[in-house]
């Protein structure tokens, strides 16, 4: 159950595992996510639903090795198992009816941010893609992004690859150049998609931003992945992830995702203690 | 001659100050020659008071009596011919308003320990080599389980005896539901769980983890996929906030988030990959069962101060009294008639403190209980770094929203008929907390087991 079909490698530490889960690939839509643990004592932690193939039954995952949990997945290789996989979770997003598109990914959001790009791309929809990354060496997935966009504009905070620039001042460019986008999508971090809904909040257009809070069970038992929507409490797990970034309350869910850095660092000092001690053996 | 001692054998347990450092269980269930002492205080009453007070009828003065003979296994098999998990029943039944509030021993005294017998004859059974039950002959048709909770485990096992192949499709990574992820270890040890679950599986129950009905598959597409009758048994997993302000503050959990990472992710082990918040001085804004889990988790996890804040008084408390006297005795501060208002934090929203307000009991309300009213001028604020809510949960929509032709009543509960479970769809039969709204074990359990019987009714009368 859950093997690991396929693993590559998208950039240092970004990797991408093709996961073979019938029950989920039967159903997931873009913008739902899975919620995954490694081992038998492992966390439960959730990723976004890359690509599903409903033939082969399988799902594409693509992480960022950010802490103990996804370092350990990292370490995984083709023909292992992982030992819980479920979905799909969240609601799936609406896209129906979308002609003409702005998608903003920021790093990791890009493979977010993919999956929506690809079913608008495909549905007939004109989709501008904006991909922002921190240099050269982490850009991902650019040929996919490429086949899945109308218009694909790479950008760098450092200028080594495309133009240097902020994925807020392309997209402002846009608008301001006259390009009337019936919805922009914003996938990246926290803070990224704050700026975009600060960006398209004077021109009135529909933001809607995906909301990564911690998340436990993913079926709506906790609430630890609750946040405020318009002064309204919404779990992110089931009411979301999607939301409209213009209603979204970006510095309270901000200050919750750094409820446990301080145990995350123990974590991975533990994980990084313990690969090494499999090294020496 | 019976034994007229007007107490209970009291039952061994670990010293308060040592066990709220542990998660080992507090109760250490009676010897043999204690549970035969205690059994000999029942006076077989002919009219078998107790057993009215017992949701599944139990014969109660008949396996007391045989445990009197010191005949446990023979007692361990009349249990299990009316209820289905007694080793957890014997634990978390709130006996003094079941079956032992009906005892006529206790007008005079206390009344015979039911719970506790109970409890000592399923766990000396499961020791002592209780067979493994044999696999009934399949009668070819499929029945589905939505739910590994005690509704969907006591359905599952009845409708296997009868010979259906039963599926059980369960959300998270275990079954059990709430009986592990929310009853901490020390009441509830995670293996007698288990136990009962691997039983079921001898049986030939499948259980399919990691599958979310409504999401992974609908009912709709379970009957489409063969089954011919699905009992949903998904409980009452919805949180209710307390609805004050400052409540997303980092350090603000619900009880069912607190018990989870603590149960179910193991997060109170050294170096268990879930984190949780380490926290000093914790409020915890409830009066249930699920409050005092919580208060009582807080404090092995080495928080200092730990207060339970009720709106109403001691008298209203609607926890199992066992776990009110556990809880005071392990240091949990009681603070009775006292309201949140407002939880207060830092600027980087970490928890700080809670403003409450006194309250004192007006008029009865609509559930008969006076309500309590703001005593004016009275607040106050509690020093804190955490606040868990444990003020009540609700059905999760997930089936609802999926399910067309299911009913379900303003509170979300699904409406199902109390004799048979059955609801407003044809084929769906429903039980347990996500019928009712969260209640107990026993009552989720007793649901269950009609319902397995109104589905073997069901399927057979359809051809
Ligand atoms: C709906 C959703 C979709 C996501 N999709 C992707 C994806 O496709 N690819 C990807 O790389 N990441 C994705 N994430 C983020 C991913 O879940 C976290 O990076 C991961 O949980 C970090 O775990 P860790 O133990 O490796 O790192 P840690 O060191 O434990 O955590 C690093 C940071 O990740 C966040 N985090 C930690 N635990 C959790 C948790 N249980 N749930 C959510 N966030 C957590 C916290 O903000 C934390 O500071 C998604 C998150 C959500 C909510
Ligand atoms: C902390 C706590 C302490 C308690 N203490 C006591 C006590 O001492 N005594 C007592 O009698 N009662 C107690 N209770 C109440 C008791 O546990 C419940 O009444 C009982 O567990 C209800 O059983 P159930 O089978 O209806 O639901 P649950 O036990 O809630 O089980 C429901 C199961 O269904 C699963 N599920 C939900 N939705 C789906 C879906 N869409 N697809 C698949 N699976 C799904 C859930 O994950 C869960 O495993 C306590 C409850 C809590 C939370
Ligand atoms: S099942 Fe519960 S109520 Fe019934 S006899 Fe046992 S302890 Fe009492
Ligand atoms: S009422 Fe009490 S004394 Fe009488 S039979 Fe029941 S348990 Fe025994
Ligand atoms: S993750 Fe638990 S409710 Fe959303
Ligand atoms: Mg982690």
């Amino acid at each position: 159950m859950y093997q690991i079909l396929e693993k590559k490698t998208l950039n240092a530490n970004t990797k991408l595992m093709v996961i073979e889960a019938p029950h989920v690939a039967r159903k997931a839509e873009p913008g739902q996510f899975i919620i995954l643990r490694v081992t038998e004592d492992g966390e439960r932690i959730p990723l976004t639903i890359a690509e599903y193939d409903r033939e082969k039954g399988t799902i594409t995952i693509i992480f960022q090795e950010v802490g103990a949990t996804t370092m350990a997945l990292g370490q995984l290789n083709v023909g292992d198992c992982l030992h819980d996989f479920v979905g799909p979770l969240g609601k799936a997003s609406e896209l129906e009816g979308l002609k003409k598109v702005a998608v903003v990914g920021g790093g990791l959001g890009c493979a977010i941010a993919y999956p929506q790009a690809k079913k608008l791309h495909e549905m007939g929809c004109e989709v501008d893609l904006i991909a922002g990354f921190r240099n050269k060496d982490i850009i991902i997935l650019e040929d996919e992004m490429k086949a899945a966009s109308t218009n694909l504009y790479v950008v760098t905070d450092d200028g080594s690859n495309g133009r240097k620039a902020l994925v807020t001042e392309v997209l402002k460019e846009l608008i301001e150049a006259g390009n009337q986008y019936d919805a922009v999508i914003a996938i990246g971090p926290m803070i990224m998609m704050k700026f975009v809904a600060e960006t398209t909040r004077p021109y009135g257009i529909k933001t809607i931003v995906s909301m990564n809070t911690i998340m436990v069970d993913g079926t709506g038992m906790c609430g630890g992945c609750r946040l405020t929507v318009g002064g309204e409490t919404k779990f992110a797990c089931v009411d979301g992830p999607d939301f409209d970034g213009h209603l979204v309350d970006f510095d309270g869910s901000m200050r919750r995702s750094a409820m446990y850095k301080a145990q995350e660092k123990a974590s991975v000092e533990r994980h990084e203690c313990n690969l090494m001690k499999q090294e020496v053996k | 001659m019976p034994n007229m001692n007007p107490k209970k054998m009291p039952m061994p347990e670990q010293d308060p100050n040592v066990r709220n450092k542990n998660f080992d269980e507090v109760t250490l269930g009676y010897t043999p020659e204690m549970a035969v002492e205690e059994a000999q205080r029942c006076l077989n009453c002919k009219h078998k008071p107790c057993i009215s007070g017992c949701p599944v009828q139990v014969k109660i003065p008949e396996f007391i009596a045989l445990v009197a003979e010191s005949k446990f296994l023979e007692a361990a098999a009349k249990i299990k011919e009316t209820s289905a998990l007694p080793a957890v029943c014997g634990r978390v039944c709130p006996q003094e308003t079941q079956c032992e509030q009906k005892c006529v021993r206790g007008i005079k005294g206390e009344p015979v320990a039911i719970g506790r017998l109970e409890r000592f004859v399923a766990d000396y059974a499961r020791e002592h080599g209780e067979e493994k039950p044999v696999q009934p002959a399949a009668n070819g048709h499929k029945c589905a389980i939505v739910g590994a909770g005690p509704a969907g485990l006591t359905c599952a096992g009845d409708l296997a005896r009868m010979g259906y192949q039963v599926t059980v499709f369960e959300a998270l990574h275990t079954a059990g539901g709430v009986l592990m992820y929310g009853i901490p270890e020390f009441r509830l040890p995670k293996a007698i769980v288990q136990k009962e679950i691997d039983t079921l599986k001898d049986l030939g129950v499948e259980f399919v983890l990691n599958f979310v009905v409504g999401r992974s598959e609908t009912i709709d597409e379970l009957f489409a996929d063969g089954y011919e009758a699905i009992f949903v048994g998904s409980g009452a997993g919805l949180p209710t906030f307390i609805g004050v302000p400052g409540e997303n503050a980092n350090g603000v959990y619900s009880a069912n988030e607190y018990l989870t990472r603590i149960n179910l992710m193991k997060a109170y082990r050294d170096g268990a990959d879930t984190p949780i918040l380490h926290a000093h001085k914790v409020a915890v804004v409830g009066g249930g069962n699920v409050a005092m889990d919580a208060a009582r988790c807080a404090k092995r996890m080495g928080a200092e101060e730990v207060y339970i804040v009720y709106r109403r008084s001691e008298k209203e408390l609607p926890a199992r009294l066992e776990e009110i006297h556990h809880a005071k005795e392990e240091g949990i501060i009681f603070k009775f008639l006292t309201a949140p208002l407002e939880i207060t934090a830092d600027e980087n929203y970490n928890v700080t403190g809670m403003k409450c307000q006194q309250m004192e009991l007006g008029e009865p309300d609509e559930s008969g209980r006076r309500r309590p009213v703001p005593v004016p001028g009275s607040e106050f604020t509690l020093d804190l770094d955490c606040v868990i809510a444990a003020i009540g949960t609700s059905p999760n929509p997930l089936i609802r929203t999926t399910t067309p032709g299911l009913d379900t009543n303003r509170k979300g509960c699904i409406v199902a008929d109390e004799e048979h479970g059955i609801t407003s769809k044809d084929g769906v039969f429903a039980g347990g907390d996500a019928v009712t709204g969260a209640a107990t074990v026993i009552l989720a359990m007793g649901a269950g087991k009609r319902a397995a019987a109104a589905m073997d009714e069901y399927i057979k009368n359809k051809k």
